[in-house]
C-alpha cells in the first residue's frame, strides 16, 4: 500500500484538488516502507519495519496559508483534509514573504529507484548483519552495525496543472568494529541507491582492518599537518556546504559569502583553482528528484568552477525580490576529482596524517565556518609515501573554506553520506596542507 | 540532534510542503485540547495483554500515546509557520522464549493491537534462538490503576495561536527596535498524553509537558563584513506557558549586569539584551589563547554536563551497544568498581527523574518503574550509572533506576538519560563571592558550539557571552572563546560551587540516540561553578 503506482496517486491527488475551493491548491503523496537491522557485542539487537504513507495538502487565500495532513484515502477523508487546511488558512496570519504555487512544469525524470533496493528483505538484513558479525567473531573482534533501507515514491499536483511523480531507493549501510582489549576502532560506511553493488562481507573487512591496525597507537603533537582525509571524512566537513550557498544570507550580511559593504561574493575566487563543485539530479549513483520543495525543475548546476563561485542558491522570495531567476535548490552534491584512490595519494606524501573517518563537527564561528571536531576509527602516520603507525586520535579547528584553498591534490570522487545530512554528496579523497588539530584525543 | 541542529531545521520548511513529519501528522489548534478516554486506553491495553499471553508471552507492556506538538516559528516580522502535529498509537513489547519483540500499530481497535501483540510475540520468538542469554527484568511491583501530570499552572495547548503570535511578534519588534539586524524566535510546545500497561500489574496514565522558546538575534556590521550571534538565556522547560509570563521571581542579574532566568522567562527583556550584546560582541577583543580560570553560568553548565557526565554514564553506552552510533563511554565497569576520581571533592552529581520543571520530570517511566533520584557521583568518585530493568543485574543492582523513555508510540523503549545535575555547593557562596578570588579567568553565559568524541574524553565548548576577570574584577566583553577539555581533569579541577540559592536548569529537547534515531527532553540543574587552570583557545580566523 505505501508505494502507490502513478495511476493511484494521480487519481487521489486529482479528486483532492478538485476538492479544494481555496485560491490555490497543491497535495502531495509521499510514501515509503523502511526497513533496518541493528546489531551490537556481535548480537542482533533489533531489526524492524516501517510502512507509512501520506498526503499533505496546502492551501492558500490571499497570502495565508494552511496545510493539513492525512493516512485515509476514501473520499470523504480526501474531501475532509482540504477543509482542514482550508480553515487553518483563514486562520493564519498573512505571509508577507508568500509565494504562490509554481505553473505547470516539465520534469525529466531521474534514475533514483532500484528494484534491487526495493526487493530487500528481512532475510537479505539478517545476511547483513550475519556478514558483519561472523568475521568478527572468528578474528575475536566486536561488530556494532546497522542497515537501513527504503523504497519511496513522491507524486504531487497543483491547482495550476504542475504534477509530478517519481518512485525512489536508497540504503545505508555502516558498522564500527573495535577491539576486544579496546584500544583499536574502524568502521566502514556504505550509502547506495542500488544494493547490487554493495556486500557486507567485503565491507566489513575494511573496519576490520582498521580496527586492527589502529591499536598501539601514538602520540603526536598537535599542530598543522598536511593530512590526507578518506572521502568519509571529507565528508564531515563538506556536508556543512549545502548551507553555504544561500544568496539570501550572504545578502544579508551573514554569511562568509558576503562582502564588505554589501552583497556577495557571486564570481570572486573563494577557493583553491582545484576545486569543483555542482548539483545534478541525474548524476549517475547520487540521483535526487528531478524538483525541489518548491517544485521548480532541478538541472544541472554548477557552484563553483576551478574555485571561483559561479552560482548561488536563490529561493524564489529572494529571486524575487533581487531581481535575479529562481533556482532550484540542489538536492546533491557533487565535487569532482582526479583518478587517484587514497593509497596512491598516501604513496604522494613524504610526511602527513591520514585520517579515516571525523566526528561531531559542530560550527565554531559562522563568520569563518570554523568547526571543530575529531577524527576516530584509523588514524595513521605517513612518513615517505608509507602508513608508518597508528596516531591518537586528534581534535580539529578548521574552516572548509581554508581547507579548500590548500588543496594539494584530490583522489577518486566516491558517494558519501555526512553523519547528519541525508542528501548524497560525492567527495573524493583529499590531500591537503596545514590542516590544524588543536588537542589530543584518548577516545578509541 | 541537538537544539542548534533543531534550529536549523526550522530555516528549512518555509514556504514549501515541508512537515515535520518526524513528529506525525498535522491537525487543527482545536483537536490539540481533547484527550483520550482512560477507560478506552485500558480495554486496548487489556487486548493486547490478553492476547500476548495466549501466544505465549511471559511479560508484555503496552503503552497507548497520543503526542501532541505545536510550532510556531517566525523570524523580524513574519510568522513563518505554524505546525499542529498529533501521533497516536499504541507501542506493544514483549518477552517471549527469553527475547524481546516489539510491534506498533495506529489503528485503535481492539483488533488491531492483539494482532500487533501476536506479532510481538513472533518476533520474540524468532529472535529467541541467536540470544546468547535470555532477558533478565529487574523486579517491578505493579502501581494498580495511577495517574499523574506534569504539575503546570497554564496548558500551552490551550493558549489561543493569536497570543503566541503576537508574544513572538512583541518579542521580534522589541529585539529590532534595540538594534538587531535579524531575529529569528520559535515556541515549541509538547504534550506527550502516555498510557502504560503491564503484566505486572500497572495501568499508568501520565500527561507530560513542555515548553521551549529559543531565539537567535543576529547584529551585523555592514563596513567590516563582520555579524554576531547571540541565542536566547532561556531553557527548555517542563512547565506549562506560565513559564513565559516573566515573573521577576525568576530572574537573576549577574554581578556584570547580565539578567539570567530561572523557573520563569522574560522572553522580550532577553531579546532586548540580546541585540544589545550582539552589537557588542562585534567590538569586543579577541581573547589571548592560554589557561584560565573558568567561572561558568548554569545556563553554559548544563551543555557540559550533559555531554560529560550525563553521556558517559549511561550504562549501554558502557556496554557497547551504541557504538556504532552515539558511542562508547571512557567510564567503564572496572572504574565503577574502583570508584574512580571522576572530580574533585566538590563534584556531586545526581541523576533525577522527579525533579519539579524539569524535561525529565515523571512519576512513572516508559516501563512501569517508580521514578527516583539517584547518586552518579559523591564527593568526585563515581558511584552509579543510568540503567534500566533488563540492565540493573549487570550493574549488580537489584532495581531499574526508572530511566526508560520511547520518543514515540511506534518506537521502541529504550535506556535515555535522567535529569543529570551538579548539585549546589553546601557553604554560603554568591557569585559575587567567586568572582572575587578570581585572578585571571573568564566567565561565560550561556552554552554555544559542543563538540565532544565517542568516548566523551575530548571536549570543546563555546559559549554565548563572554567576560574578562582580572584581580577579582570583571573587566570587559571578550569574543572568539572555546574551551577544551578532557572529562576527569575538568571535573578534577573545579575549585567552587556556589550555593543553592544560585541554582538552576538547563536543557536540551531535542536530544539523539539509538538507531533509528529517538530524541528525548533532559534538564540539567548547577549552580555558578569555577574549574582551574582551563586550556582557552582563540577561535578567530582571517580568510584573507
Amino acid at each position: 500500500m505505501s508505494i502507490l503506482s502513478e495511476a493511484q496517486a494521480k487519481a487521489i491527488l486529482t479528486k483532492v484538488v478538485g476538492f479544494s475551493k481555496a485560491d490555490e491548491c497543491t497535495a502531495q503523496l509521499t510514501g515509503s516502507i523502511r526497513g533496518n537491522v541493528r546489531f551490537a557485542r556481535n548480537d542482533v539487537s533489533t531489526a524492524g519495519i516501517t510502512d507509512n504513507i501520506e498526503l499533505s495538502v496546502q492551501v492558500a487565500y490571499g497570502k495565508r496559508v494552511g496545510i493539513a495532513t492525512i493516512n485515509q484515502f476514501d473520499d470523504a477523508a480526501l474531501e475532509r483534509v482540504v477543509r482542514r487546511a482550508e480553515e487553518l488558512a483563514k486562520l493564519a496570519p498573512e505571509n508577507p514573504e508568500f509565494m504562490p504555487a509554481v505553473e505547470k512544469q516539465t520534469y525529466k525524470p531521474t534514475p533514483t529507484y532500484s528494484a534491487a533496493t526495493a526487493g530487500i528483505t528481512a532475510d537479505y538484513r539478517a545476511k547483513v548483519a550475519i556478514d558483519s558479525i561472523a568475521p568478527c567473531r572468528a578474528e575475536k573482534l566486536i561488530a556494532a552495525g546497522y542497515l537501513e533501507d527504503q523504497a519511496g515514491f513522491v507524486a504531487f499536483m497543483n491547482s495550476k496543472g504542475n504534477y509530478g511523480y517519481q518512485t525512489g531507493t536508497s540504503a545505508d549501510y555502516t558498522c564500527t568494529v573495535r577491539t576486544e582489549d579496546g584500544r583499536g576502532s574502524g568502521w566502514v560506511g556504505h550509502n547506495v541507491q542500488d544494493v547490487a553493488t554493495f556486500n557486507a562481507g567485503e565491507d566489513i573487512r575494511v573496519a576490520m582492518r582498521k580496527a586492527s591496525a589502529s591499536a598501539e597507537a601514538k602520540a603526536l603533537e598537535p599542530g598543522k599537518y598536511t593530512v590526507i582525509l578518506e572521502p568519509a571524512a571529507a565528508a564531515g566537513l563538506i556536508q556543512f556546504m549545502f548551507f553555504y550557498f544561500d544568496a539570501r544570507s550572504a545578502d544579508e550580511g551573514r554569511s562568509f559569502l558576503s562582502k564588505k559593504g554589501g552583497g556577495n561574493k557571486l564570481g570572486e575566487q573563494v577557493f583553491g583553482p582545484q576545486v569543483n563543485f555542482f548539483a545534478d539530479p541525474a548524476y549517475p549513483g547520487a540521483a535526487v528528484y528531478p524538483w525541489d520543495e518548491e517544485g521548480l525543475p532541478r538541472g544541472k548546476m554548477p557552484i563553483v568552477e576551478n574555485g571561483k563561485l559561479v552560482n548561488m542558491e536563490y529561493s524564489r522570495y529572494w529571486s524575487q525580490k533581487q531581481g535575479k531567476p529562481a533556482m532550484a535548490q540542489p538536492g546533491n552534491l557533487i565535487m569532482t576529482g582526479g583518478t587517484k584512490s587514497t593509497a596512491d595519494l598516501v604513496r604522494t606524501t613524504e610526511r602527513g596524517i591520514l585520517v579515516s573517518r571525523t566526528w561531531y563537527i559542530r560550527m565554531v564561528d559562522p563568520q569563518t565556518v570554523l568547526l571543530t571536531g575529531l577524527t576516530r576509527d584509523g588514524t595513521f602516520y605517513i612518513e615517505n609515501g608509507q602508513i608508518k603507525y597508528p596516531i591518537k586520535n586528534f581534535r580539529f579547528n578548521e574552516s572548509p573554506v581554508i581547507m579548500l584553498n590548500n588543496v594539494e591534490e584530490l583522489g577518486k570522487p566516491v558517494r558519501v553520506k555526512g553523519d547528519e545530512a541525508d542528501a548524497p554528496m560525492v567527495v573524493p579523497p583529499m590531500k591537503l596542507r596545514d590542516f590544524t588539530f588543536t588537542s589530543l584525543s584518548d577516545a578509541v | 540532534m541537538h537544539r542548534r541542529d533543531f534550529l536549523a531545521f526550522g530555516t528549512m520548511g518555509v514556504g514549501g510542503l515541508i512537515l515535520p513529519s518526524m513528529f506525525g501528522k498535522v491537525i487543527a489548534a482545536e483537536e490539540l485540547n481533547s484527550v483520550i478516554d482512560v477507560a478506552v486506553k485500558k480495554a486496548l491495553a487489556d487486548a493486547a495483554m490478553n492476547a500476548a499471553k495466549s501466544a505465549g508471552a511471559t511479560y508484555c507492556d503496552v503503552r497507548v500515546g497520543r503526542y501532541l506538538r505545536q510550532f510556531v516559528i517566525t523570524r523580524e516580522r513574519n510568522v513563518e509557520n505554524i505546525v499542529n502535529t498529533e501521533s497516536t498509537g499504541v507501542g506493544i513489547r514483549v518477552i517471549a522464549g527469553g527475547a524481546w519483540g516489539f510491534a506498533a500499530t495506529n489503528e485503535m481497535t481492539k483488533e488491531a493491537v492483539a494482532k500487533a501483540a501476536t506479532q510481538a510475540v513472533a518476533i520474540a520468538k524468532a529472535n529467541a534462538p541467536t540470544q546468547s542469554a535470555p532477558v533478565q527484568l529487574a523486579p517491578v511491583k505493579g502501581a494498580g490503576e495511577v495517574s499523574w501530570r506534569t504539575p503546570i499552572v497554564k496548558n500551552s495547548m490551550t493558549v489561543p495561536i493569536k497570543d503566541k503570535v503576537d508574544l513572538l511578534m512583541g518579542v521580534n519588534a522589541a529585539a529590532m527596535d534595540a538594534g538587531a539586524d535579524f531575529i529569528r524566535s520559535i515556541l515549541f510546545l509538547v504534550n506527550e498524553q502516555k498510557y502504560f500497561a503491564s503484566t505486572d500489574g500497572s495501568y499508568i496514565d501520565q500527561d507530560v509537558h513542555r515548553i521551549w522558546a529559543p531565539m537567535e538575534v543576529t547584529a551585523v556590521d555592514k563596513a567590516t563584513g563582520k555579524f554576531r550571534v547571540r541565542e536566547g538565556l532561556s531553557a527548555p522547560m517542563g512547565l506549562g506557558f506560565e513559564y513565559l509570563d516573566g515573573a521577576a521571581s525568576g530572574k537573576t542579574v549577574l554581578p556584570n549586569g547580565v539578567t539570567v532566568y530561572g523557573n520563569s522567562y522574560d522572553m522580550k527583556e532577553d531579546a532586548i539584551a540580546a541585540a544589545k550584546q550582539a552589537r557588542a560582541k562585534i567590538k569586543a577583543p579577541s581573547v589571548k589563547p592560554g589557561k584560565y580560570d573558568l567561572v561558568l553560568d548554569p545556563s553554559h553548565t548544563w551543555l557540559t554536563i550533559h555531554e560529560s557526565v550525563g553521556h558517559p554514564l549511561e550504562l549501554d553506552r558502557v556496554l557497547g551497544y551504541e557504538a556504532n552510533y552515539a558511542g562508547t563511554s571512557f567510564a567503564t565497569m572496572d572504574k565503577l568498581q574502583a570508584n574512580f576520581q571522576y572530580g574533585s571533592d566538590k563534584v556531586n552529581i545526581v541523576a533525577d527523574k522527579t525533579q519539579p520543571g524539569s524535561l525529565g520530570a515523571v512519576a512513572f517511566d516508559d516501563e512501569g518503574v517508580k521514578t527516583k533520584k539517584w547518586d552518579l557521583i559523591r564527593n568526585g568518585k563515581l558511584v552509579g550509572y543510568q540503567a534500566i530493568r533488563d540492565q540493573a543485574h549487570i550493574e549488580g543492582k537489584s532495581e531499574s533506576d526508572g530511566c526508560c523513555y520511547a520518543d514515540s508510540w511506534s518506537n521502541v523503549q529504550f535506556q535515555r538519560m535522567a535529569n543529570v545535575s551538579l548539585e549546589p555547593g553546601k557553604a554560603k557562596q554568591s557569585v559575587a563571592d567567586m568572582i572575587a578570588n578570581v585572578e585571571d579567568g573568564i566567565y561565560i553565559i550561556g552554552d554555544g558550539s559542543f563538540s565532544i568524541d565517542q568516548q566523551r574524553y575530548n571536549a570543546q565548548f563555546g559559549g554565548q557571552l563572554f567576560y574578562e576577570i582580572k584581580q577579582g574584577k570583571i573587566t570587559q566583553q571578550i569574543e572568539d572563546v572555546a574551551y577544551q577539555i578532557r572529562t576527569p581533569e575538568f571535573w578534577n579541577a573545579c575549585a567552587r560551587v556556589c550555593d543553592a540559592s544560585d541554582y538552576r536548569l538547563g536543557g536540551s529537547f531535542f536530544d539523539g540516540k539509538g538507531q533509528p534515531a529517538q530524541v528525548s527532553a533532559v534538564s540539567h540543574g548547577s549552580s555558578t561553578a569555577r574549574f582551574n587552570g582551563i586550556n582557552v583557545i582563540n577561535t578567530a580566523r582571517s580568510l584573507g
